[in-house]
């Protein structure tokens, strides 16, 4: 049985989750749609960006992916919204509610 | 066929458990419970079962190993009394709430202090609430019968949940009995094969067990875990009657003797339940209507049950083998008011707490217990509801 770890949002009843807790299936983190529990998201201003990448390494959460030598859009289905990415870029490419 | 013999408790459960051949058994020793590991051991030295015994350094080790192969897929069990219990306080929890079918073989003792090894229930009682289903012996037939039964009860697709099979120590522990087991084939083709849903060393799916469960989950884990627990009743119910099949002894959730007719009634869990029965069968020739109500199933609690087989009852006595510090009396004596409350009964309750650190119980004892229940039906009037039995005033 492998767990649909996907459906296990923050409405999940608990009729929707395994006995015991158990996460049956392997790499399943990347279907664990965690970005719910954020409050506050960064917004990506792509016309600022020098595609220095100092972002990239520096989330918790991998939720910014690099295509091509390229950084793309926020993964928010992850993002919990800690805004370390902003304060990463020299070049205001980041923005987030409350952070600086 | 059965097979005739004379065994202490310990080491009727210590066959059962040969019978049933588990995977992992690790034990730590601790008064009155360390006979069971230590005649299993000699069954492992004799290659009369093929189980990894593994003596550990501590109970909070041998319960945590005995999660661990579980998780991995084992049949696991261990032993334990007393501070032992309270040392795998904290992976009790987490065996249930990770819905691990394993076992608890325990044998009560008092917990210190002051440090006393002999019987009483404030081990396994202060471990009622961490989800582990709990099955209570009167004597070593019943703790073999339980421990034979253990497994087809906590493997059940429906429950899944660890369970504890208790009986008192020194007082059923060591002493001897005449007994009737199981031959060996019986009882393996009565446990059955061991075969988890979800294991960790399952090659075909990696599994993850205990994640974290933040403030959104844990609630809903449980609830989640309540569900078996619900499901237990009726499963230790359908397993007892497949036991009874195969030995002719039959159990339920509880054991009624001669209560049927009673007018008042003594309810109970352990050895005392016999000497019980002597001072009813003695006070019945005398014309007193008595009787007993003996739980076998603590956890979950049949409440709903309990006030039905109580409910033509006119005073009831409840005795705990221990000490709740509610100012109220023990635990067993708040689950049963609590379920003649919610069965709207009018019948006069007294909690007793009796038996504390092995303090004999004698037959006259229960004598002057009902004949206080006579006295209570008589007046209307319970008095003061949280006594002691057999205490130096």
């Amino acid at each position: 049985m492998a767990t649909d770890i996907s459906k296990l949002g923050v409405k999940a009843t608990w009729k929707d989750l395994t006995e015991g807790m158990i996460i049956a299936g392997a790499g399943t983190s990347k279907e664990f749609n965690t970005g719910e529990w954020s409050t506050a998201k960064p917004e990506f201003i792509e016309e600022n960006c020098k595609q220095c990448l100092l972002c990239t390494p520096v989330c918790p959460d991998s939720c910014i992916p690099v295509v091509d030598g390229k950084r793309g859009a926020f993964d928010y289905e992850h993002c919990k919204g800690c805004g370390i990415c902003v304060k990463a870029c020299p070049f205001d490419a980041i923005k987030m509610e409350g952070v600086n | 066929m059965a097979k005739r013999d004379r065994l202490s408790g310990n080491e009727a459960v210590a066959i059962a458990l040969r019978q049933i051949n588990p995977d992992v058994f690790p034990a730590f020793p601790i008064t009155p419970s360390t006979e069971i590991p230590q005649y299993f051991a000699s069954f492992v030295a004799n290659g009369q079962v093929d189980t990894e015994f593994i003596p550990v350094e501590s109970e909070h080790s041998s319960m945590s190993a005995a999660i661990g192969a579980s998780s991995a897929g084992a049949r696991s069990l261990t032993a334990t009394s007393s501070c032992g219990l309270a040392y795998m306080w904290e992976e009790l929890y987490i065996a249930a709430s990770n819905r691990l079918p394993l076992a608890l073989a325990l044998v009560n003792r008092a917990l210190s202090g002051p440090i006393n090894i002999n019987c009483d229930h404030s081990d396994s009682m202060g471990a009622r609430d961490a989800g582990w289903i709990q099955m209570y012996a009167e004597n070593n037939q019943e703790a073999y019968d339980n421990m034979v039964q253990a497994y087809r009860i906590s493997e059940h697709k429906d429950v899944r949940l660890p369970i504890m099979i208790c009986q008192d120590g020194f007082i059923t522990s060591h002493a001897v009995e005449n007994i009737e087991l199981l031959e060996d084939e019986e009882v393996k083709n009565f446990v059955g094969e061991y075969a988890p849903e979800n294991y960790l060393l399952n090659p075909e799916c990696p599994m993850a067990v205990g994640p974290y469960s933040i403030t959104d989950y844990y609630m809903e884990a449980k609830r989640n875990q309540a569900e078996g627990m619900k499901h237990a009743v009726q499963v230790v119910k359908d397993v007892a009657k497949e036991f009874a099949a195969l030995s002719g002894r039959e159990y339920g959730l509880f054991e009624e003797y001669r209560l049927d007719d009673a007018e008042t009634a003594v309810v109970m869990i352990g050895s005392v339940a016999g000497t019980t029965k002597d001072a009813i069968d003695k006070l019945r020739d005398q014309g007193e209507k008595v009787g007993l109500l003996k739980i076998r199933l603590y956890r979950p609690f049949p409440a709903e049950e309990i006030a039905k087989a109580l409910s033509h009852v006119k005073a009831v006595a409840i005795m705990d083998r221990a000490e709740g510090y509610s100012n109220q009396g023990g635990p067993l004596g708040a689950d049963v008011m609590a379920a003649l409350y919610r069965a709207r009964s009018q019948a006069l309750a007294v909690n007793y707490v009796y038996g504390l650190g092995g303090r004999d119980v004698r037959v006259e004892d229960m004598e002057g217990v009902f004949a206080t229940l006579k006295q209570i039906a008589a007046d209307g009037d319970a008095g003061e509801m949280y006594r002691y039995l057999g205490v130096r005033e």
